[in-house]
């Protein structure tokens, strides 16, 4: 630049400050513009503001779903909603909570328990979500509170859709129940899904499905009067109904299944071979699931859980009971495919031993069942003939063999919880007990004594895969899933587990010493098979429960029942095209021919023939 | 000197950014939803900010008055691409996207323009003349142009003014100032004709929200109602049915202080307002002890811009001034106005360790 020019330092400098002190002050002016806008708003205007935030007049109101209805294969519900009144309080458009309770409480009924509810979901919930203070109010209830509606702020009456078990315990165990969402269940879930939500499935199906039976979330933007009730809907995203689920379960066969066990602790599964279908999943004693819906009582609850009966335990699913005998027929596959011959016998003179003058592994039969093939072994259950076999197969080969028929291993059914129960090996042992295995030990296993363990839903679905040839399937409850909004449905199709190709002669050879053990002379079951029109392969079971010393003999009327021997049936029929195949376990049921074996028939009787007991009330 | 330290900062600054930066992080966990994942990506930006800040800090102020002009040029050139996309996408279009990382050239202008604009300021001496000032006035009107074309009004006005008060602090004479002030006086109804459809209704929603309360009202009435709500103590943090209940819009970024003003009511915006003065009037300080009037115009320009900022977002929450997107300053969920304020602060920190009397 041509025309240079001398800066001068100070001046410049000068002409800043003078400058920035301007700003400096503009500053403080903006400053205190916002204040004062801030102290007008929050301060002055306070009430006014604190009035329409309470009661804003736009508010997004999530709308619950539907939750999907549960029926058995038949279409008869199991678990639905029927509408009920709950009284709901939003906590922080109440000035005097204490007083509030109170007043409602000369008005409709409220229980210790409720209030002792009500305060513990209000703390755990945010101030302006809506708690749930009273549910299933009756009709005068709700019209007395309806009258005096105006007196209360931030209560409301609502209609609400109530899960409803219209079986009560019939089948609680599979089904199970909904509650509401504990601060447990908050860490878990995504809480987006359950605006506006108080229930999820806690256990069962309704656990299991929550995510199908939930649906989904919708939104209304509604405007609201000034005490805060709404006055229009200005729009709104409908929620999506939860699917329905359909069970594979046929709810009078499972009805039949639980009179069947009548008093008895225990368990019966019923399934259909060709396709892992679960027909009947029978625990007893059971519970009513409607008791939790609203939460049950801590007392009941404790009385429940503490039971000696364990009603709360599903033992189909979780319960570990030594097979006995049940064992024997798969230990039949196993020794045939290692190569016995059928013609091949044990002399059986009441107990074995291992060397001589060693322990003595007594025979349930002391006398002795005398020189036994395979097939005489299968059908009178001599001990001595599968201790044996157990003896020669040795226990790995034992445990690789029996896990094709599922023992060992979770079946993989759609409940939570299940039992992988045991199948040990020498493996196991050294892994889980840090000890040697001793040969004694898979002289047991061979008559399903010892380590193993099996549960009643295993028990069945290896029966299944006998029945089936080999070919386990996956053991399943879910039928179908139907929106009810195109009343589609969406058939959940059988899944194959595994496929052992067994030799087929060695089928049709246990198949047919299945069946002599209801339909021979000297079979354990024969009672069972004697007039039934249709073939039944079957084996009964004994399990002890405590240990019997050497030399000492089991007198049943001299031990307490609780230590009396389990009973066990495992059964197919028809034998020759396999339609249904069945577990029972009775607790301390004492013989498996004589007490198990007539519940499965019971059972069997009714899928195949129609037939329902007899003594028994027809179940409406 | 200075420049033998590893660090270079002044402290009292550096705290009172750092405390917006931990207040940042508790109002958006209380405006996310208590979303963790939101806070972590906000404080990976912040450290990154940071980052950029310590770095620019190190620059001599000599080294960026060199490096002004070709800063200025890359910035409008960067400008006139990002417009050429947006023309062919035939929508708004502000960012540029180096595969990595995607940032606004707007932004970079935030700090190009008042840097632009005090270089050509102090080839004469101050204060500024006219012939000076009208060259200044171009400096700023090609990238406020060009970014109203994008269209982003607010952040035009933001670099417009950013280089204004450069050519105010020059000394740009009050007559001229006068002058000026007339003739967008007269003005102000043509621009009323000129802006789009949306932004006038939000400057007529400004004078009556309840007009449309469902509408454009709707921002302005709902933050009004949580800021007020909010009372002298606040409703406590995680507590302000306002904010949780989702009735304010854009709740993590450019209405955050809706939230923050709930929960912490008059007393807690008293004491933010009073964190954004200190750092105002830090930099104010910082700037009037710079060793040169290029570096003594850029770093007020910085402060008054960052005061801007706020006075328009707090004004816009608190429905004083029409909405325009301008976020709260370092509180604001958002990565790069973060990075470019934290680049001014970092030419601060460099004013600071280089100033008049360093010994």
């Amino acid at each position: 630049m041509a025309d240079f020019e001398i800066k001068d330092v100070f001046r410049e400098t000068r002409v800043f400050t003078s400058r920035s002190i301007v700003i400096g002050i503009l500053m403080l002016v903006l400053m205190g513009i916002l204040l004062t806008r801030l102290f007008y708003l929050q301060v002055i205007e306070y009430d006014r503001y604190s009035t329409l935030s309470k009661k804003n007049r736009i508010s997004v109101v999530p709308r619950s779903p539907v939750r999907g209805l549960i029926f058995d294969r038949n279409g008869v519900p199991l678990a639905k909603n029927i509408p009920s009144y709950t009284l709901e309080v939003v906590p922080d458009q109440v000035s005097d909570m204490d007083n509030l309770l109170d007043e409602i409480g000369q008005l409709v009924k409220l229980s210790e328990y409720d209030l002792k509810l009500f305060r513990r979901d209000v703390k755990r919930h945010a101030r302006f979500d809506t708690i749930i203070l009273r549910s299933q109010l009756t009709d005068q209830e709700a019209a007395r509170f309806a009258v005096n509606r105006y007196r209360f702020e931030g209560v409301e009456l609502r209609a609400r859709l109530e899960r409803n078990y219209p079986m009560n315990e019939s089948a609680a165990h599979v089904v199970g129940y909904v509650g509401r969402i504990s601060s447990r269940d908050l860490e878990k879930i995504d809480k987006s899904l359950y605006r506006g939500l108080n229930f999820l499935g806690k256990t069962g199906i309704e656990s299991y499905y929550e995510d199908v039976l939930r649906g989904e979330i919708g939104f209304d933007q509604i405007e609201t009067n000034a005490h805060g009730r709404e006055v229009r809907t200005i729009s709104s995203t409908p929620s999506v109904p939860g699917k329905n689920i359909y069970l594979t379960i046929d709810s009078q066969l499972q009805l039949i299944a639980e009179q069947a066990l009548g008093d008895y602790r225990g368990a019966i599964v019923a399934i259909k071979p060709d396709t892992g279908e679960i027909l009947a999943f029978a625990s007893t004693p059971s519970f009513d699931p409607n008791a939790f819906v609203y939460g049950i009582s801590s007392a009941d609850y404790s009385a429940l859980r503490d039971s000696l009966d364990t009603p709360l335990l599903n033992r189909a699913l979780r319960g570990r009971y030594a097979p006995g005998s049940t064992i024997k027929p798969f230990m039949g596959m196993l020794g045939l495919k290692a190569g016995i011959s059928t013609d091949k016998k044990t002399f059986c003179p009441g107990y074995y031993t291992l060397n001589k003058g060693g322990h003595r592994f007594r025979c349930w039969k002391h006398s002795g069942h005398g020189a036994m093939d395979l097939h005489d072994a299968v059908v009178q259950s001599c001990d001595v003939y599968f201790y044996d076999l157990a003896h020669h197969l040795g226990i790995d080969e034992m445990h690789d063999s029996l896990s094709l028929f599922g023992f060992g291993s979770k079946t993989g059914i759609d409940l939570s919880g299940e039992s992988a129960a045991l199948m040990p090996s020498r493996q196991w042992k050294r892994g889980a007990r840090d000890l040697p295995w001793y040969p004694g030990e898979t002289v047991i296993a061979g008559i399903g004594q010892g380590f193993v363990l099996a549960t009643p839903l295993q028990l069945a679905s290896a029966t299944a895969t006998l029945a089936n040839k080999g070919q386990r399937m996956k053991p399943h409850l879910l039928l179908a899933e139907e929106d009810p909004l195109t009343a589609e449905k969406k058939l959940n199709s059988p899944v194959v587990l595994s496929s052992e190709e067994w030799n087929s002669d060695d089928l049709e050879f246990v198949k047919q010493a299945m069946v002599d053990v209801t339909d021979s002379a000297r079979g354990t079951a024969r009672r069972i098979g004697a007039g039934s029109p249709y073939k039944i392969a079957a084996k009964t079971g004994t399990a002890q429960v405590i240990g019997i010393k050497q030399n000492e003999r089991y007198i049943e009327s001299e031990v307490s029942i609780r230590h009396r021997d389990h009973a066990l049936f495992i059964a197919y029929a028809p034998a020759e095209n396999p339609q249904i195949a069945v577990a029972v376990i009775a607790e301390n049921g004492g013989h498996g021919g004589s007490t198990a074996g007539p519940m499965a028939k019971k059972v069997m009787d009714y899928y195949l023939l129609g037939k329902k007991p007899e003594k028994k009330k027809k179940p409406s | 000197m200075s420049d033998k330290k590893w660090l270079s900062i002044d402290w009292a600054l550096f705290t009172g950014l750092f405390t917006l930066s931990v207040v940042s992080m508790f109002v958006l966990y209380s405006a996310g939803d208590q979303n963790t994942g939101l806070l972590t990506r906000q404080s990976i930006r912040m450290a990154l900010a940071f980052v950029v800040m310590f770095a620019i800090a190190r620059i001599k102020p000599e080294q960026l008055l060199r490096w002004t002009p070709y800063l200025y040029a890359a910035g409008l050139i960067m400008l006139v691409i990002v417009l050429g996309v947006g023309v062919i996408g035939k929508g708004a279009q502000r960012w540029i996207d180096l595969g990595f990382v995607r940032f606004q050239p707007a932004e970079m202008m935030k700090l190009a323009v008042p840097m632009m604009v005090a270089w050509v300021m102090v080839k004469k001496p101050l204060p500024a003349r006219l012939p000076t000032v009208i060259l200044g006035f171009i400096v700023v009107a090609i990238p406020a142009a060009l970014v109203i074309k994008q269209p982003d009004l607010g952040t035009a006005i933001l670099i417009a003014g950013s280089g204004l008060v450069v050519i105010f602090l020059a000394g740009m004479s009050w007559q001229i100032i006068g002058i000026l002030a007339g003739i967008v006086a007269a003005a102000a109804p043509l621009g009323w004709y000129m802006i789009h459809d949306y932004q006038r209704q939000r400057i007529l929603t400004l004078f009556d929200p309840w007009s449309d309360p469902l509408g454009a009202g709707y921002h302005t009435i709902q933050s009004a109602i949580a800021v007020g709500s909010g009372g002298l103590y606040g409703k406590g943090w995680l507590n302000g049915s306002q904010s949780q209940l989702d009735f304010i819009p854009e709740r993590s970024t450019d209405f955050i202080f809706a939230v923050f003003s709930e929960e912490f009511g008059f007393i807690g915006s008293l004491l933010l307002l009073l964190v954004y003065l200190f750092v105002v009037g830090r930099s104010l300080y910082i700037a009037i002890e710079a060793k040169d009037s290029y570096t003594r115009l850029l770093c007020g320009s910085l402060a008054v811009t960052f005061a801007i900022y706020v006075f328009v977002n707090i004004g816009m929450v608190t429905g004083i001034l029409p909405i325009v997107g301008v976020p709260l300053p370092l509180i604001s969920y958002g990565g790069t106005s973060m990075v470019s304020l934290m680049a001014g602060f970092g030419i601060l920190m460099s004013a600071y360790s280089n100033r008049w009397f360093m010994r």
